[in-house]
């Protein structure tokens, strides 16, 4: 127990110091883009959310196949804590596009192919949470939502490639022409090993609680 | 070809109790026509607005018409216990999700073979070979997916609820492929056009008829 306490304490620590590190690259260090200006910026939150995004959801597949296979109880934990760290990520990176969005394109939302694929990405892990409290009991809720947590993942592929095709069709709009600065580029780098940081943080941090809830109904029970 | 055969008797136990019963494909064609109708009034009739939203007139019906026989063909298992029946049959687990999932599209299938017409006529449009093909592979991948997370809905206690809640985003590429696919089928180009959102399609098709056949099992556990 003492252990995993100074693990989240140390972890703590380092995600702080890269996320001022960030920061400070962000707003300060890196140069203004010549064509977007300021908004630019957004790029090194936006972009590091959306590998979050995938690398959540991607956990959430690996926790549910295992969970089905094995019947370990931790498996579902995992799957399900990082869902809702997942969610909590897809819902930025769709906030911070649609800021991004408006003062580039001129409006809030333009149903640009990745933009998209996220938005069905979030509704899909949303009726993954959803499941959940609508089963009966837990066992058959974990299973559930792994069944749905196994379909979602493998349909990721199929959505973006659909989504590619369909906006082809339609007019698109470039966000970049040609490669990153190497300021920008290392910038960006930072930003990923930052955020990466902060994921796995909330993630350990959701999966003790998790375990502290599973105790506290078991003490519940033994009281009665 | 003894697991065929179990198969294709839950199949028909399923068209039986249809012949017998109609719960399904009337109420659902009525349904469709409704839908139809419907959508008639809300677009306005111009002959240039219907050509541009008729294929997704046409999916939007279908899918809410799949979502809608989809429930029905689990609850009907439910009630009367008839699903711990199935289960105690010396069929396996992929046997009855593969029976369930043809009577399905059976029902489906004949709902589309009546509505297509008459959408065909009353929207004054042609229906082409290449049409009806993709209505039936976008129809299999419908059931492939929907016949897994009707028997996982069914035992929850929203029940229907839940259906579409995890039916529709996942079937999102079906939709935009079919929608796309039979825009192009309508205005009556020819299959190179179509091609690429076929082979969508049909990609969906393949993957999950695996996937739901392989962890259709563990939706129907106890």
């Amino acid at each position: 127990m003492k252990e995993n306490h100074i693990f989240r304490m140390a972890l703590l620590g380092l995600t702080t110091i890269a996320m001022v590190v960030t920061m400070y690259l962000i707003f300060i260090w890196v140069p203004t883009e010549y064509e977007m200006g300021v908004i630019q910026r957004i790029f090194y939150l936006h972009v590091p959310l959306a590998w979050l995004a995938f690398l959540a959801f991607f956990l959430v597949f690996i926790g549910s196949v295992m969970y089905l296979w094995k019947r370990q109880e931790k498996w579902d934990v995992l799957a399900h804590s990082s869902a809702e760290v997942g969610v909590a990520f897809t819902t930025l990176f769709l906030i911070t596009g649609i800021i991004w969005a408006k003062p580039v394109w001129g409006v809030w939302w333009t149903w640009d192919a990745r933009l998209t694929a996220a938005l069905v990405l979030w509704l899909m892990y949303l009726a993954y949470l959803i499941i959940r409290p609508y089963t009966a009991d837990e066992q058959r809720g974990a299973r559930f939502a792994a069944i749905v947590g196994i379909v979602g993942f493998i349909d990721v592929p199929i959505v973006a490639l659909a989504i590619s095709l369909w906006r082809t069709q339609h007019p698109s709009a470039v966000i970049f022409e040609g490669g990153l600065e190497s300021s920008m580029l290392a910038t960006l780098l930072v930003s990923l090993v930052a955020f990466t940081l902060l994921y796995w943080l909330l993630l350990t941090l959701r999966i003790a609680i998790r375990k502290d809830e599973v105790e506290l109904k078991r003490l519940k029970e033994l009281r009665d | 070809m003894r697991f065929w055969r179990k198969v294709l008797a839950i199949t028909w136990k399923d068209v039986l109790s249809e012949f017998r019963t109609r719960e399904i494909i009337f109420s659902v064609l009525v349904f469709t026509l409704l839908v139809i109708v419907i959508f008639n009034f809300a677009f306005g009739g111009g002959q240039n607005t219907i050509q541009m939203v008729a294929p997704g007139m046409l999916w939007i019906t279908f899918t809410f018409a799949g979502v809608l026989s989809l429930n029905r063909s689990f609850i009907i298992e439910k009630e009367e216990g008839c699903l711990e029946g199935l289960m105690v049959c010396p069929v396996s687990r992929e046997g009855i999700y593969l029976g369930k999932m043809l009577a399905s599209l059976l029902f489906m299938l004949s709902v589309e073979v009546v509505a297509l017409p008459i959408f065909a006529i009353l929207f004054n449009l042609d229906i082409s070979f290449q049409l009806i093909v993709i209505t039936l592979l976008t129809t299999v991948g419908f059931v492939a997916v929907g016949v897994l997370f009707s028997a996982l809905a069914i035992n929850t206690k929203a029940r229907e609820m839940v259906l579409p809640l995890l039916f529709l985003p996942i079937v999102v590429p079906l939709i935009i492929a079919a929608v796309e696919g039979s825009g192009l089928a309508l205005s009556g180009e020819s299959w190179g056009e179509i091609a690429s959102w076929l082979q969508i399609i049909g990609a969906f098709d393949a993957i999950f008829l695996v996937v739901s056949f392989w962890v259709f099992s563990y939706a129907i556990e106890e």
